[in-house]
C-alpha cells in the first residue's frame, strides 16, 4: 500500500470515498501528512475537496459563517475577524498558519486545537452535509465522525465580550501549555450576567470550564468576586501530560492564568 | 568588544592580527544560495530506504525473531538480521584499545535499551520499508531493568551488558578512573568546614537541526561510497570495516558540511549496516534518521552525579577536594568511558588543592547509550565544581571571585595528577572578567600574575 | 503504484514531473527536480529547514503534497540570486555571520523573504515573528535577526 490522495470538485463526492477503510480527509494537512511522514501506515488514502465554498469567509451583522478549508492566516488577516485574530495567530508559526485549516483544528488533538477553544467559548456550529451539530455535541463524537465539516457558522462577539489567552513557553510560537477562551456577557454595574469558559489541553480535546462558568455569575471582575470561579477552575479537567508540562502543572497554573484573563 | 593584547605580550611571537577580525565563512556562499550539499543531497537512482524496527523495552530477551511476513510486503528487497552481520558486536573506542567489544550493530537474544535496532528492513520506498517493519514480529520476554547509577550498583541489580559482566566499567584501575594526591584525609582533618555537596543532570539531545545519517553507493570493483554526517571520519571507517570484515580500501568515505552535530554525530551507527544492505542487494541505500529517532535514539549527553567534598580554610584556601564521579553510559559503551575518565582528570578545577581524591565511575543502566556532546565529562562537572565554589564561599563569608584567586591555579603549580602547571592564564582571565563584569576584587588579586607564586 | 502528473513553476522556470501520488512537495524537489536547497530536518513541520513560498505564501514543503501544487508559483533559496548576483537577504547572512552549518538557512532566508515582500520596514518583534517557525540550532538567532533587519534597510534604501 502506498499513500495516495484523491481529489474532488463535491463534498457529496468526497464523503462517499472517505468511507473506504484507511481513508482520511485531507485539510491543510499540517496534522494527517505529519503522521504519514512520521510512519503511520494507518493512513493510505487521502480525500481533498475543492470546492469553492470550503475556502469562503462570510460575515454579515454578527453571524459568521467560516468555510472549513479556510486557514488561520486568512482569518488572522480578515478585517471583519479581528476579535478572532488572537486565536488564528496563536497557531504554529507562519507556514503553519498559511496551512493549517479551521477545519483541521476541529480535530486537533491536545496540546493543539487553540483556534477551536475560541469555537468552543462562542458555541460555534460545526456544519457536515447531514446537518448542523452544536460544538461541544461535535467534540465530543469526533473520534467517530466520517463526515466532511464543511463550515463552521457562530455569532461574531464584541470585541470587548471575548478573550483569548494562549499560555506557551517558547515564544512566539510554542504549543500551548494550555488556553483559555472567554465570552462574558456584563450588565451595566459590571457584574457578570453570562460566562462560558472554554479551556484547551486540560483534557484531550477542548472542554468548557462549567463550574468555573457558574462561580462567575452575578460577580464583578475584581480579584476578590472572581476567587470562588477560580477554586473551582479545575474540576472536571483531565489534563494532558506531554514535554511541555505535566497534568499536574497544568492544573496548578489553569486558575492563576484565567485569573489573570478574567482581570486583564 | 574591547580587545586586551597587553597581556602575555612577552610570551607572543604575533601581534595578533587575526583575533577581533571579522573573517568570512568558507562556507557560507554556499550556505546562502542553498548550494552546500549536505549527505542527504545525493540521490541515486534505485535507491533503496533502510528502516529499523525497534526494541519498544528497555530490557528484554528475544525469543524468535519472525520477518517472513515482511519479507513479502511489495516494495521489500531486503530484510536483515543479526546473523546477517559479519561481526555484529562492537564498540567504537577499541581502536584506541577500550574494548571489550559489547554493542550489537543488530540485536542478538537480548535488548538492552528501548529503541535498541532489532531488525533492518530495505525498500524501494519509505512507506514501503515502514508497513514491512510494522509486519516484523518479535517474541520478548521482558526483564527487569535498571534505570539509576546508584541501584545499578548495588548488589543484585540487573545485569545490563553480560559483556561487561558487571553494570560499570573495569579500567585497569580497578571499578573506577582513581586520582590520590597528597593525603585527603588529614586534609579534611586540618579544614576550618567541610562541605559536601552533589550534583545531579539529566541526559541532553543535541537535536542538530539536520538529523544523522548516510547515503551509500554501491561502486564497481565491490567498493562502497558512503556520504555521511559524521563527525569522526576515520573512527567510523575503521570501525565499518571491522563490523563489515571488509578491508578499508573498499570503504570510500565522503564527509563534508555537517548539518549541526554538536558531538552527537561521532558514533558508528547508520553507516555499517547502511553499507551492508547495499552489499547485499547491490543497490543505492539511504538510512536518515526520523527527527523522532534523533531525539530518541541517537545517543544524548550522558546523565552525571557528582558528588564534591571539600576542606576549606577560613582564609579562602581550599586544603582537601574528594569527588565522586558517576557517569551513566546507558547500555553500552560508546564513548562513556572515556567521558568518565575526562571527569576524573577535569575535577580537581583549575584550582591548586593540596589534597585530592577523585572516583569516576563509567556505569551501566538500561537507558539510551550516550555519548559525546560539547566537553562531556567536562561540563556539568564545571557547573558542579563551579556551584561548589561559590557555596564555599559564602560558607566562610568571602568574595566569591577573591575566592577563587586564593586557589586559581598558577604555572609551576603541581596539579593533582602530577602535572606541573604551563601556561596558566585564569587569574589574567578574572582579572579582565572583574574589569569587564564590573565586580572590583581587592587590589593585591589584581596585582596577581599566573607566571609568580606569591606576587 | 500510482504515478501522477506535477507541473509547475519553480523560480520562474517550468517543471512537469510524475511523481507517486502522496509525495511530499519537499520530495518531489529534492529527488525528482533536483532542487535541494529546500532541506528535510523533520519531515514534521516544526524545523521550518523545508521552507518555501508557494504563490507568495510561506509554506512548508515537507507537509504539502506534490500534486496540491498543480499551477502554482514556486520559489526557493536556490532560485534567489540574479544572475550571479546575491540578493540583499543573502548578502547580509553572509556580512552578519547568521548562518554556521547553513542547514536552516534556505529556510530562514525564505521566510525573511515573504516577510520583506509585504512588510518594508519590520520591526524586531515582526522580524522574530517572521522566524518563529524556522529552528536554528547553531547561530543563536541573534545575528540572523540582525541580517533581516540590515536586508530591509539595504532594500528601502535601493528603492529610495
Ligand atoms: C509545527 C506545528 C505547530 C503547530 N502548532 C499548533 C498550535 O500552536 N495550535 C494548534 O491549535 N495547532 C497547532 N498545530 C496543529 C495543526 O497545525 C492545527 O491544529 C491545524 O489547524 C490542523 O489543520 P489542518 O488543516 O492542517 O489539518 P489536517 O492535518 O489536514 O487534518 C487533521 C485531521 O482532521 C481531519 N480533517 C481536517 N479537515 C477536515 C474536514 N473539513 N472534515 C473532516 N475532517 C477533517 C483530517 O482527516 C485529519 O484527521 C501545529 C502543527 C504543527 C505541525
Ligand atoms: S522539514 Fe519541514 S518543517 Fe522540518
Ligand atoms: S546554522 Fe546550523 S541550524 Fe542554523
Amino acid at each position: 500500500m502506498t499513500l495516495a490522495l484523491q481529489t474532488f470538485s463535491t463534498v457529496k463526492d468526497a464523503n462517499m470515498a472517505l468511507q473506504a477503510a484507511g481513508t482520511r480527509y485531507l485539510g491543510g494537512g499540517t496534522l494527517v501528512v505529519r503522521a504519514a511522514n512520521e510512519g503511520d501506515v494507518s493512513v493510505s488514502s487521502l480525500v481533498r475537496v475543492t470546492e469553492p465554498s470550503l475556502s469562503a469567509i462570510a460575515v454579515s451583522g454578527g453571524e459568521t459563517r467560516l468555510g472549513a478549508s479556510v486557514t488561520m492566516a486568512a482569518i488572522a488577516r480578515h478585517p471583519e475577524l479581528a476579535a478572532l485574530a488572537p486565536a488564528a495567530r496563536a497557531v504554529g508559526g507562519p507556514a503553519i498558519r498559511n496551512m493549517a485549516t479551521v477545519g483541521g483544528n476541529l480535530f486537533a488533538p491536545a496540546p493543539y486545537g487553540d483556534f477551536t477553544v475560541a469555537m468552543l467559548a462562542l458555541d460555534a456550529i460545526v456544519v457536515t452535509e447531514d446537518g448542523q451539530v452544536p460544538i461541544q455535541t461535535f467534540l465530543a463524537g469526533r473520534d467517530a465522525s466520517r463526515a466532511i465539516v464543511t463550515g463552521i457558522t457562530f455569532v461574531l462577539p464584541r470585541a470587548e465580550s471575548f478573550r483569548f489567552l494562549k499560555v506557551a513557553r517558547v515564544k512566539p510560537k510554542g504549543v500551548s501549555v494550555l488556553s483559555i477562551a472567554t465570552l462574558l456577557q456584563r450588565a451595566a454595574d459590571g457584574t457578570v450576567t453570562s460566562a462560558r469558559i472554554a479551556l484547551g489541553c486540560m483534557a484531550d480535546r477542548p472542554m468548557r470550564a462549567r463550574a468555573a462558568e457558574r462561580a462567575l455569575l452575578g460577580c464583578r471582575l475584581t480579584a476578590e468576586e472572581i476567587a470562588p470561579a477560580l477554586a473551582v477552575a479545575g474540576e472536571g479537567t483531565s489534563p494532558i501530560t506531554d514535554p511541555i508540562a505535566s497534568a499536574w502543572y497544568r492544573n496548578e497554573v489553569l486558575p492563576v492564568h484565567l485569573g489573570r484573563l478574567l482581570l486583564a | 568588544m574591547e580587545l586586551r593584547k597587553s597581556y602575555f605580550a612577552d610570551v607572543r611571537q604575533n601581534g595578533l592580527n587575526e583575533i577581533g577580525q571579522p573573517r568570512p565563512r568558507l562556507d557560507s556562499p554556499g550556505h546562502v544560495t542553498g548550494k552546500t550539499a549536505y549527505f542527504a543531497d545525493r540521490n541515486f537512482p534505485g535507491m533503496l530506504h533502510l528502516k529499523m524496527v525497534r526494541s519498544p523495552h528497555h530490557h528484554a530477551r528475544i525469543r524468535s525473531i519472525d520477518t517472513s511476513e515482511a519479507e513479502k510486503h511489495p516494495g521489500v528487497v531486503k530484510v536483515l538480521t543479526a546473523k546477517d552481520v559479519p561481526h555484529n558486536v562492537y564498540t567504537i573506542l577499541i581502536l584506541i584499545q577500550i574494548g571489550p567489544e559489547d554493542e550489537t550493530v543488530l540485536a542478538d537474544g537480548k535488548v538492552r535499551w528501548k529503541g535498541e535496532a532489532v531488525v533492518a528492513v530495505l525498500a524501494e520506498t519509505e512507506r514501503a520499508a515502514q508497513e514491512a517493519a510494522a509486519k516484523v514480529k518479535v517474541d520478548y520476554e521482558v526483564l527487569p531493568a535498571v534505570f539509576d547509577m546508584e541501584e545499578a550498583l548495588k548488589p543484585g541489580a540487573p545485569l545490563v551488558n553480560e559483556y561487561h559482566g558487571q553494570n560499570y566499567y573495569l579500567y585497569d584501575s580497578g571499578e573506577c578512573r582513581k586520582v590520590r594526591f597528597g593525603d585527603v584525609e588529614a586534609g579534611f582533618g586540618q579544614a576550618d568546614h567541610i562541605l559536601e555537596q552533589s550534583y545531579q543532570s539529566s541526559p541532553i539531545e543535541h537535536a542538530p537541526t539536520e538529523t544523522t545519517g548516510c547515503v551509500v553507493a554501491p561502486e564497481g570493483n565491490d567498493r562502497f561510497t558512503c556520504y555521511t554526517n559524521t563527525q569522526a571520519m576515520f573512527f567510523t571507517l575503521d570501525n565499518a570495516s571491522i563490523i563489515l570484515q571488509m578491508p578499508g580500501s573498499k570503504l570510500h568515505f565522503v564527509g563534508g558540511t555537517v548539518g549541526g552535530g554538536f558531538g552527537g554525530k561521532v558514533d558508528v551507527i547508520v553507516e555499517p549496516i547502511a553499507i551492508l544492505g547495499a552489499k547485499l542487494t547491490g543497490r543505492p541505500v539511504c538510512f536518515i534518521y526520523s527527527r523522532e529517532e534523533e531525539m530518541q535514539i541517537s545517543s544524548p549527553r550522558a546523565a552525571e552525579k557528582v558528588v564534591i567534598k571539600d576542606g576549606v580554610m577560613m582564609d579562602g584556601r581550599i586544603v582537601a577536594r574528594k569527588v565522586t564521579g558517576y557517569t551513566d553510559a546507558g547500555a553500552y559503551s560508546r564513548h562513556s568511558p572515556y567521558g568518565a575518565q575526562k571527569g576524573a582528570a577535569h575535577y580537581p578545577g583549575p584550582y591548586t588543592i593540596p589534597n585530592v581524591w577523585i572516583d569516576t565511575y563509567c556505569v551501566y543502566t538500561n537507558r539510551t547509550p550516550s555519548s559525546a556532546m560539547r566537553g562531556f565529562g567536562v561540563t556539568i562537572g564545571d557547573f558542579a565544581l563551579e556551584v561548589q565554589m561559590d557555596k564555599l564561599a559564602r560558607l566562610i563569608g568571602m568574595d566569591p571571585l577573591e575566592f577563587r584567586f586564593v586557589n586559581a591555579y598558577r604555572d609551576g603549580d603541581m596539579k593533582a595528577h602530577r602535572q606541573p602547571t604551563e601556561g596558566a592564564a585564569l587569574i589574567e582571565c578574572m582579572q579582565e572578567a572583574s574589569r569587564a563584569a564590573n565586580w572590583p576584587v581587592a587590589e593585591k588579586y589584581m596585582a596577581m600574575s599566573s607566571y609568580t607564586k606569591g606576587a | 503504484m500510482a504515478k501522477v502528473p506535477v507541473q509547475f513553476t519553480l523560480n520562474g522556470s517550468e517543471k512537469a514531473e510524475f511523481v507517486d501520488s502522496g509525495t511530499t512537495l519537499l520530495h518531489a524537489l529534492r529527488d525528482k527536480i533536483g532542487d535541494t536547497s529546500p532541506k528535510g530536518g523533520c519531515h514534521q513541520g516544526t524545523c521550518g529547514a523545508c521552507s518555501v513560498i508557494i504563490d507568495g505564501e510561506l509554506r512548508l514543503s515537507c507537509l504539502t503534497l506534490a500534486e496540491t501544487c498543480n499551477g502554482a508559483d514556486i520559489r526557493t533559496t536556490s532560485g534567489l540570486a540574479e544572475a550571479g548576483v546575491l540578493h540583499p537577504l543573502q548578502r547580509a547572512f553572509l556580512d552578519a555571520f547568521a548562518t554556521q552549518c547553513g542547514f536552516c538557512t534556505p529556510g530562514m532566508i525564505m521566510a525573511a523573504k515573504v516577510l520583506l515582500d509585504h512588510t518594508a520596514n519590520p520591526s524586531r518583534e515582526e522580524v522574530v515573528e517572521a522566524l518563529s517557525g524556522n529552528i536554528c540550532r547553531c547561530t543563536g538567532y541573534e545575528p540572523i535577526i540582525q541580517a533581516v533587519l540590515t536586508a530591509a534597510r539595504a532594500n528601502s534604501q535601493n528603492a529610495a
